[in-house]
């Protein structure tokens, strides 16, 4: 149990670390976001309405996952490394696991700058909008993973990835702005645990069959 | 070279035995199911005559989810056999679905322009779960065509399949609580008890939707199976 | 007919229309079928000497 925690770790680490130094996606996915919002102030009409800049933002924020989910398997298909990663003894799983905790950790940090950023551009937040988008982050990254592997075997995977998930990224997307302007949010943040639980786990065990040769 | 599907091809549903019972048991239900809800079925008190497109429209949408639920079935057999027939059993039979989900919208759409004078409605949740669904299995083949064949889009594809039968609950909670806030749910089609005549017209024509889709998945498995054999043996000759 | 009733025959129809649309579609699948057996056929005689 422990040397699976082991590798799952290792490989989040591994993520990470490499983002770190070579900055490729995180600074295209915080400069998108605020680009983004940017473009939405001037797609609003002047008098729209709280609600309607709330629901703004979650586009922004699926967006710009999408952005980087698309870079999810790129390092190790550039240096064509995947295969090494998929023949190591460790639980094609944690393979997953690792790579999703890297991703969530890539999208709160473009939140924290795009959070703020909405709050100056439009209106000021609520806890619930971010506890929404938290737990958002963790569907989006879950599920992302498992389609960027499913799209790294198409001929056409920048495409195809959006294709295959926005479709998913609905419900989410419902959770998230309910979440953000109900009186009562919380059936809806039940709602994303709920969509977080389901797909995680799904997508934890379905991930060996889909990046298998 | 890849010979497996001329070995295999017997096994799995023929087109020679089952086929015949079903068009005949499909044909015998749809026409007696239509005839009962038109001459037998009384007429609602609400909506009048135009409530009979109820059945014809909730059938098929039912028959939809069972050929999605179908071929995720076929799908999660894939993954655990690895044998490869269920490959193409999964992807007829969401073949299947798509096209009846696309009749569903359709149908749907006409009762809402005759129900509330709009051809589409936000607030028929019916029709926005089937949307949801719809992209979700159009992104399926989008899966399959940009994908080279093998056992890598055939495990990709088996794995959608599980991840759409699972989005069917959970997106049918999100309409549901979008409608609460997001949406309003003014128009609904659920109404009150049906009466037992409405009930028995209305099992019957599903009985036929689901013998009518049972039907065509044979005769479009057995299309896919002649197909795929034909190019094997292109292959092998050529 | 009223309005009601030509909306419910269209939805009726829709499906007629589909399952004729359908069975254009399978009967166009079967010709190519037949075509591509007879070549098939054609080669593997040429290849297995007649």
């Amino acid at each position: 149990m422990s040397a699976y925690a082991a590798d799952v770790a290792a490989l989040a680490r591994k993520d990470i670390l490499l983002e770190v130094r070579s900055r490729d996606t995180l600074p295209a996915m915080l400069l998108f976001v605020v680009s983004a919002l940017t473009i939405f102030h001037f797609a609003l009409p002047s008098g729209s309405s709280e609600r309607a800049e709330t629901g703004m933002l979650w586009m922004a924020i699926v967006f710009t996952a999408l952005l980087g989910l698309t870079r999810a398997f790129a390092a190790e298909r550039e240096e064509g490394v995947l295969d090494g990663l998929v023949l190591s003894p460790c639980d094609r799983s944690a393979i997953w696991l690792g790579k999703t905790i890297g991703m969530t950790v890539f999208l709160v940090l473009a939140e924290i700058v795009a959070l703020p950023a909405f709050a100056l551009f439009f209106h000021p937040l609520s806890w619930d909008l971010v506890a929404a988008v938290a737990l958002a982050d963790i569907g989006i990254a879950s599920i992302g993973t498992l389609l960027a592997a499913i799209a790294a075997a198409s001929r056409a995977r920048e495409l195809l990835l959006p294709l295959l998930f926005l479709p998913l990224a609905i419900p989410v997307v419902i959770g998230g702005v309910g979440a953000s302007i109900a009186s009562d949010p919380a059936s809806f943040l039940g709602f994303l645990i709920l969509y977080d639980g389901v797909f995680a786990i799904l997508s934890w065990a379905s991930f060996e069959y889909v990046v298998t040769e | 070279m890849n010979t497996w599907l001329l070995s295999e091809h017997r096994r799995g549903p023929s087109l020679r035995f089952g086929a015949p019972l079903l068009a005949a048991a499909a044909f015998a239900l749809l026409v007696g199911g239509f005839a009962l809800a038109f001459y037998w079925a009384p007429e609602d008190a609400d909506q009048g005559f135009s409530q009979k497109i109820f059945y014809v429209h909730v059938p098929i949408a039912l028959t939809a989810y069972a050929c999605f639920g179908w071929g995720a079935w076929k799908a999660l057999r894939l993954l655990w056999t690895g044998e490869r027939r269920y490959d193409l059993e999964s992807y007829t039979a969401i073949h299947m679905g798509v096209i009846f989900g696309l009749l569903t919208l359709v149908t749907g759409s006409i009762w809402a322009k005759i129900s509330w004078g709009q051809w589409w409605t936000w607030g028929e949740r019916q029709l926005v779960l089937f949307l949801i669904l719809f992209l979700f299995y159009s992104s399926y083949f989008m899966l399959r065509y940009s994908t080279d064949p093998g056992p890598r889009r055939e495990r990709n594809s088996a794995v959608y399949a599980l991840f759409g039968v699972v989005l069917i609950p959970v997106s049918f909670l999100a309409v549901r609580i979008a409608g609460t806030i997001l949406h309003p749910t003014i128009f609904t089609h659920e109404g009150a008890d049906l009466p037992w005549e409405m009930l028995v017209a209305f099992i019957v024509c599903l009985a036929g939707m689901l013998s009518l889709a049972a039907t065509l998945y044979r005769v479009e498995l057995t299309g896919k199976r002649i197909d795929a054999s034909l190019r094997e043996l292109r292959e092998l000759f050529a | 007919m009223s309005t009601a009733e030509k909306y419910v025959t269209g939805a009726y129809l829709v499906l007629l229309g589909s399952l004729l649309v359908y069975l254009l579609i399978i009967a166009l699948k079967v010709g190519r079928l037949e075509q591509e057996l007879a070549e098939v056929t054609r080669a593997a005689r040429e290849k297995l000497g007649g």
